[in-house]
């Protein structure tokens, strides 16, 4: 057992409103740089639709994530490191810029420099890379937001497999969700594997996938081997870019941006404990469907006094074995089992998981009797169909999906009969597998959401790794040539290096 | 020594010297001083056509041709003596193997020279180091393959020993390296002066890539397992027996 510590995130997404604000609080302080215009290290996606980048889940199409060989290894679906190597020069399953959309802007300035006209001055758009005019904007980070475009187009969302989904085109039967993205900084990630150059890492204190930017030569199979696309080529820099988590806020303890600025305070940010050493099986089961147990099996139990010793033994500070007991991750994802990874089956093992949303009864209005399992609506009658949501959620296994929903359903049910009735009804609660006091706590964290119970973030120790002293007067974050001082001091030319201690790899 | 100077001695003879002192310091500065800049500067993302085919075929036809430079030129001639391997045998496999592979470079050169100067999106991105690398690129394969003509004429291998001579002279630090081609074809002439020119630019250009290249399959095939941990802790953790640092296979 070798146990490291992860921020985890969870969104509920029965809260998403689908606002965008965490994409763009994202885009404001991550990527507003040329080369990177087109690139949401978060986005918020409409479901049912292809997303972004368009049919981002087909990775028959992308080659995203690992697969299991008929040998029974583990090797990343683009191929064996030979594989990879050999597409050095022309990567076939890289996306092009098409496939997210051509960046553009509009000629604001047109609108108050124009001269007299007979008609009003408009703003046209234009191409961010060419700077050429473009006369029709044929996609956008967000091109299917509330059910744009016609469902024959939309229908081609992956997560229809085993889905009767004509009957969902229809205006009565329609449906829809939102899903935020970002990068999963997972267990097993396939981008850092893809990587010739060995520039993607994940960071052993918390978890954290990083692209060292100096070490990226830009050979982009990180972009096709990461099955959310969640790796951007800067168009611009020629290296890949990616969501960082915020780090630097991260390791002072604060949210990250979207997480902060989410105003339906959706997400949730705290610690998970894992065993290292069960990475490489539990990514290898032999059915998907396995995957998602697989993946709780790898969490250990920060209660657990066994595991708190182990621990401490491994480095793991004290701080942060106590933000773990009272991580709402594992409260959410372990403890209710009412988070699920995204898409499992690509054998990654995310680390940001999803709350599936209830939906409104299907047919209530029209038949005026509800289908009810005991007192409660049948989760099956949701308009959302549960195979839709396993197959984003549990590689199509339904059955966590549904228990998930009905604990929502039966937290409701609870508080409502609590608090408009005034009666405890114990019965809801052990009917779904839990206990009132469970479910008050569940709706404490999932639906109060307070700041301090939905971000348990502990700071990270530099001052145990680093010393002060070597850091002071040193850079800020800058990109190329240090900091342009003047001086060339602590170069091939000057005198010798400061003494920074850099991460080293272990 | 300067009494004979001479235009060839300063190509022939300097200019190897300081390419290769550009190529060496200049490359360890850039790759000290700003390795940010490192890259291969990749614009599929911009525009996949043409990139497919023209990049394979460029870069598999110029990888051949270079080994085959390398090792063409350096093989030491007492090696091919003691192997037995007629001077004509060893020609007629230069042009066997490096024709098809320079034709396919060029082919492939073509291909992107094209996409660079006509694609808008490519030719709004491209610097003019990019465009410049291009086209000395694309000139010196052509003449490459050109002086397979006048190599045709003379079949004896004495030519291409006279180059062998050259190279391995001026690696082992011999003055008189440059008057061994003084009289050779102005191709060959040419040819080489470009070479000279595009190992010069190395390191100011996107062809450190090429650097990258080469080092990629090493550092990727050692690797240990697929992914990489890094930690700032300074000293390692005991160790354990089931111990990994890498975390999947």
């Amino acid at each position: 057992m070798r146990i490291r510590a992860q921020i985890g995130m969870v969104l509920n997404l029965d809260k998403c409103i689908g606002c965008h604000t965490c994409s763009v609080t994202c885009k404001n302080v991550w990527t507003s740089r040329d080369g990177v215009e087109y690139a949401w290290f978060n986005n918020v996606e409409t479901k049912p639709g292809l997303g972004y980048p368009t049919d981002w889940e087909n990775q028959d199409r992308w080659k995203g994530g690992w697969e299991r060989t008929k040998s029974g290894k583990l090797q990343p679906k683009q191929g064996a490191k030979w594989r990879i190597l050999s597409n050095i020069f022309a990567n076939p399953s890289m996306p092009e810029i098409d496939d997210y959309y051509e960046p553009f802007d509009f000629d604001y300035d047109h609108l108050k420099s124009a001269p007299e006209m007979a008609a009003f001055p408009t703003a046209r758009p234009r191409s961010k890379i060419t700077g050429e005019r473009i006369e029709k904007i044929e996609k956008g980070p967000n091109w299917e937001e509330i059910l744009g475009g016609e469902f024959s187009k939309r229908a081609a969302d992956y997560n229809f497999e085993g889905v009767q989904k004509e009957i969902y085109g229809e205006y009565e039967n329609t449906f829809m969700m939102y899903l935020p993205r970002l990068c999963e900084h997972c267990l097993n990630p396939a981008c850092a594997a893809s990587c010739p150059s060995g520039a993607i890492y994940k960071r052993e204190e918390d978890g954290i996938v990083l692209i060292d930017q100096d070490k990226c030569r830009g050979w982009r199979m990180c972009v096709s081997g990461c099955p959310y696309k969640k790796i951007y080529y800067n168009w611009e820099s020629g290296k890949s870019e990616k969501c960082t988590l915020c780090y630097p806020r991260i390791e002072s303890g604060n949210p990250t941006v979207c997480s902060e600025t989410c105003v339906g305070r959706i997400r949730y940010l705290g610690v998970m404990l894992y065993d290292a050493d069960k990475i490489d099986e539990a990514a290898n089961m032999e059915d998907e469907r396995d995957l998602y147990d697989a993946q709780l099996g790898v969490f250990l139990d920060p209660h657990d006094p066994v595991v708190q010793e182990t621990a401490r033994a491994d480095g793991i500070p004290e701080d942060w074995i106590k933000a773990a007991q009272e991580s709402p991750i594992w409260n959410m994802a372990m403890e209710w089992k009412v988070a699920f990874p995204l898409h499992p089956e690509y054998r990654t093992l995310p680390m940001v998981w999803y709350i599936p949303p209830l939906s409104p009864i299907q047919n209530a209005a029209e038949a005026g009797t509800i289908g009810t399992d005991a007192g409660m609506p049948d989760v099956k009658n949701l308009r959302i169909p549960v195979r839709y949501l396993a197959n984003m959620l549990t590689a199509g296994d339904e059955a966590p999906v549904v228990t998930a929903l009905e604990r929502m359903l039966a937290m409701r049910s609870y508080m409502r009969s609590k608090t408009v009735e005034g009666v405890i009804d114990e019965g809801i609660a052990t009917r779904v597998g839990l206990s009132g006091r469970v479910i008050e706590d569940m709706y404490k964290i999932m639906a109060l959401a307070d700041y301090e119970d939905r971000f348990v973030i502990p700071t990270t120790h530099r001052e145990q790794v680093e010393d002060a002293y070597d850091l002071r007067g040193g850079c800020g974050f800058t990109d190329t040539n240090g900091c342009g001082g003047g001086s060339s001091k602590g170069s091939l030319f000057g005198g010798s290096k400061k003494p920074l201690k850099m991460p080293t790899e272990v | 020594m300067f009494a004979n100077f001479d235009i060839n001695f300063i190509i022939f003879g300097i200019m190897p010297y300081a390419a290769l002192t550009i190529l060496v310091v200049g490359s360890v500065a850039r790759y000290d001083r700003d390795q940010y800049t490192w890259k291969s500067s990749s614009s599929q993302l911009l525009r996949r056509k043409q990139l497919i085919w023209g990049s394979i075929l460029f870069h598999v036809g110029i990888i051949t041709i270079f080994f085959g430079h390398l090792v063409g030129l350096f093989t030491p001639v007492w090696v091919l003596d003691a192997l037995g391997v007629p001077y004509a045998l060893k020609q007629w496999m230069a042009v066997i193997i490096g024709g098809p592979a320079g034709i396919a470079a060029l082919i492939g050169a073509s291909l992107l020279m094209h996409r660079r100067l006509s694609e808008p999106r490519i030719r709004a991105t491209s610097s003019w180091m990019d465009i410049i690398i291009m086209a000395l690129i694309w000139l010196q394969l052509a003449i490459g393959l050109l002086t397979i003509t006048q190599t045709l004429q003379h079949m004896d291998g004495s030519e291409m020993v006279r180059f062998m001579s050259w190279s391995q002279s001026i690696v082992t630090w011999n003055i008189n390296a440059w008057v061994t081609v003084v009289d050779v074809h102005w191709l060959y002439k040419l040819h080489i002066f470009l070479g000279l020119l595009i190992t010069a630019l190395f390191p100011f250009s996107r062809l450190v890539h090429i650097a990258s290249g080469f080092a990629a399959p090493f550092r990727y095939l050692l690797r240990p397992g697929y992914q990489i941990v890094r930690s700032r802790r300074q000293q390692p953790l005991p160790k354990q027996g089931s111990a990994k640092s890498t975390p999947a296979e």
